[in-house]
């Protein structure tokens, strides 16, 4: 029998490097915009922490290549935002009172948008240890974007999930089947105006545990109490 | 003297082989369909997989999960904060505080507020817990994929400790809900610290004999090596996350390189890497993880901080308006969530990015033109949890 260590290579023991800066991050987004251009629509560094970016629906699949070529190589997943209000509120309302109306109104968040729904989506450079996250609107009247699969061939899963959870077409998918629910369900379960029936027939008894909000904040008692016990 | 049986076997096979090359004819085969599953010993959970075979060679298999799907993306909408912790518990069972710390942690980015150090190390120790808790299981079912029996009955006595350990700390066994956004829901009990030292002493004693019984054995040996190979760009291309892309030579561990306020600078450890990517090297990689995280579990409990375990913050808490993604090196690999709030008591919209489903996603490419049996161990070496894909 081979001994056990024959081939195993512990890694280096090097230091670990220091976390990445937001220079680092400011040089993503410049070599992003040198690729794809005007395309990059725009961006927001969370300071130590993050990056988002958005780029043009276009540029969608572009944006993938672009940033695979710059470095970013570990897929790691894609999904989509409704950004309609729910209009049968979070739940908690006990559905046979009738409630106050719902204001509808859009709005997006990090990075903006123009339309209902956003593809995003994220990757990460594993020498650099900095992860991105790619945004783009998806058109109201035809909700189709380009495929990653040819970049990832990892976001094939994920664009599948996308496309039964949102209604989300994706251009160039090889096999665009519904992962988890059967082939003739009707409605897209993760868009808002999909009613969760169960918070539709009755309150969720979990719902006692939340206190309405008091009108005027009290900080000085409350932050005292310390949190929840 | 009598041929024995396997010089028999040896001659019948030399003879058929001779046949094959006088009549120079090609053994004819049929392709048929093999479903396998959806429950099956190798599969953590209920999963199917459609293989279709020429022989006993796959020519093109897909798994066919959403068997267990639960829809919590959507249900993370209709709950408040501290209330989607009892949820996402339930995503990879096996290793559930783990799952509960990037949210959370998520929830703290957005409030821009943030665990004392005492909360801070002994999160780390807890989530070093379930992930021996969770890979302990794997080491002993690894066996019965290839019809060893006795493995798994030392890992769940082993792993028995293990849960004591983590039922003693947070009152539940398998889905402790002790993570509050903040810190912790309660402080360790007495004497927990003395019997953590001695289970991590039993804990390493079974690496070791799990290493003895299996890995040193020849059948596993010859079952796992060279097959189901996953060279680094493929595994990059399909986002494999933790002991399955270290196997295939990608050194990377959120732990030390991307680290999310939790204290795992503070114990000397070590990230393991194999170069051959084949099922061997993912079962080898977290057999010494395994030891690795008792490693770090007996530094961290030499130095717990003194302190409270949990900050100031409101009694009802609302999260500001934004965006995090927060990710963690889960059992199973990367787990991270994205969370939009809104100003609201609950998310707006949580994405949850599962290791599994990543990990999962590339059988369809490894699986081609690999033989039945080895169907089975390299699904075991990839190592998924179904309720970590369907969600």
């Amino acid at each position: 029998m081979a001994p056990l260590s024959d081939t195993e290579t512990p890694s280096t023991d090097e230091a670990p490097q220091a976390l990445p800066g937001d220079g680092l991050r400011e040089g993503i987004v410049d070599d992003l915009r040198n690729r794809i251009g005007a395309s990059l629509i725009d961006s927001h560094i969370v300071p130590n922490t993050d990056l988002t970016v958005r780029v043009a629906t276009d540029a969608w699949a572009e944006t993938a290549a672009a940033l695979k070529t710059a470095g970013f190589t570990w897929f790691s997943f894609l999904s989509a935002i409704d950004w309609m209000p729910s209009p049968y509120g979070n739940g908690e309302n006990d559905p046979t009172v009738e409630r106050a109306p719902i204001d509808m109104t859009i709005t997006q968040g990090t990075c903006g948008g123009e339309t209902r729904m956003q593809v995003f989506a994220r990757l990460t450079d594993l020498d650099r240890h900095v992860g991105i996250t790619i945004k783009a609107d998806v058109p109201d009247d035809a909700p189709v974007v380009d495929s990653w699969t040819r970049s990832f061939a990892g976001a094939n899963w994920h664009e599948r999930e996308c496309h039964e959870m949102f209604g989300i077409g994706f251009n160039g998918h090889p096999d665009l089947r519904n992962m988890y629910l059967p082939g003739d369900f009707e409605g897209h379960p993760l868009k808002k105006d999909f009613p969760l029936l169960a918070r539709m027939v009755k309150p969720w008894p979990g719902i006692v545990d939340v206190e309405p909000m008091p009108e005027q904040p009290e900080p000085a008692q409350d932050a005292a109490e310390g949190g929840e016990s | 003297m009598a041929p024995t049986l396997s010089d028999r076997q040896q001659l019948s096979y030399i003879a058929s082989q001779a046949a094959d090359a006088r009549l120079n004819v090609e053994l004819e085969t049929e392709g048929m369909t093999l479903n396998i599953g959806p429950q099956h010993p190798a599969t953590h959970g209920t999963l199917r997989i459609i293989a279709r075979l020429d022989g006993e060679q796959v020519v093109w298999a897909e798994p066919s999960a959403g068997y267990m799907h639960r829809g919590y993306e959507k249900l993370t909408e209709v709950r408040t904060f501290p209330q989607v912790t009892t949820l996402i518990n339930r995503i990879d069972w096996l290793g559930s505080f783990a799952n509960e710390v990037p949210f959370i942690l998520a929830a703290e980015q957005l409030m821009e507020i943030e665990a004392p150090p005492r909360a801070q190390v002994i999160r780390t120790i807890l989530f070093e817990l379930s992930r021996i808790a969770n890979v302990s299981l794997f080491l002993g079912d690894l066996g019965v994929q290839m019809g060893a029996i006795t493995p798994v009955f030392l890992a769940f006595r082993d792993r028995e400790y293990v849960l004591n350990l983590i039922e003693g700390a947070t009152g539940g066994r398998f889905h402790p809900n002790f993570d509050r956004i903040g810190g912790l829901k309660d402080d360790l009990p007495k004497g927990w610290i003395d019997e953590t030292k001695q289970v991590m002493k039993k804990l390493i004693a079974f690496c070791d004999e799990i290493e003895d019984l299996l890995f040193g054995n020849e059948i596993f040996q010859s079952r796992m090596r060279g097959i189901g190979v996953i060279p680094a760009d493929i595994a990059k291309e399909y986002g494999l996350s933790g002991a399955n892309l270290r196997a295939s030579g990608v050194d990377y561990d959120l732990r030390r390189d991307n680290p999310v306020g939790l204290a795992w600078d503070k114990a000397d450890w070590k990230v393991w890497t194999h170069p051959d990517g084949d099922s061997w090297a993912r079962c080898w990689i977290r057999l010494q993880e395994t030891r690795e995280s008792c490693k770090i579990v007996q530094q961290l409990v030499e130095q717990i901080p003194a302190g409270p375990i949990m900050t100031k913050v409101p009694r009802i808490i609302k999260v500001p308006e934004g965006e995090a993604y927060v990710s963690t090196e889960n059992p199973l690999g990367e787990m991270g969530y994205y969370v939009v709030s809104k100003g609201d008591l609950g998310p707006f919209r949580v994405k949850i990015r599962s290791a599994s489903f990543n990990n999962i996603s590339v059988t369809p490419w490894v699986l081609k033109g690999v033989y039945v049996p080895d169907i089975i161990t390299i699904l075991a070496s990839l190592y998924f949890i179904l309720g970590d894909i369907d969600r």
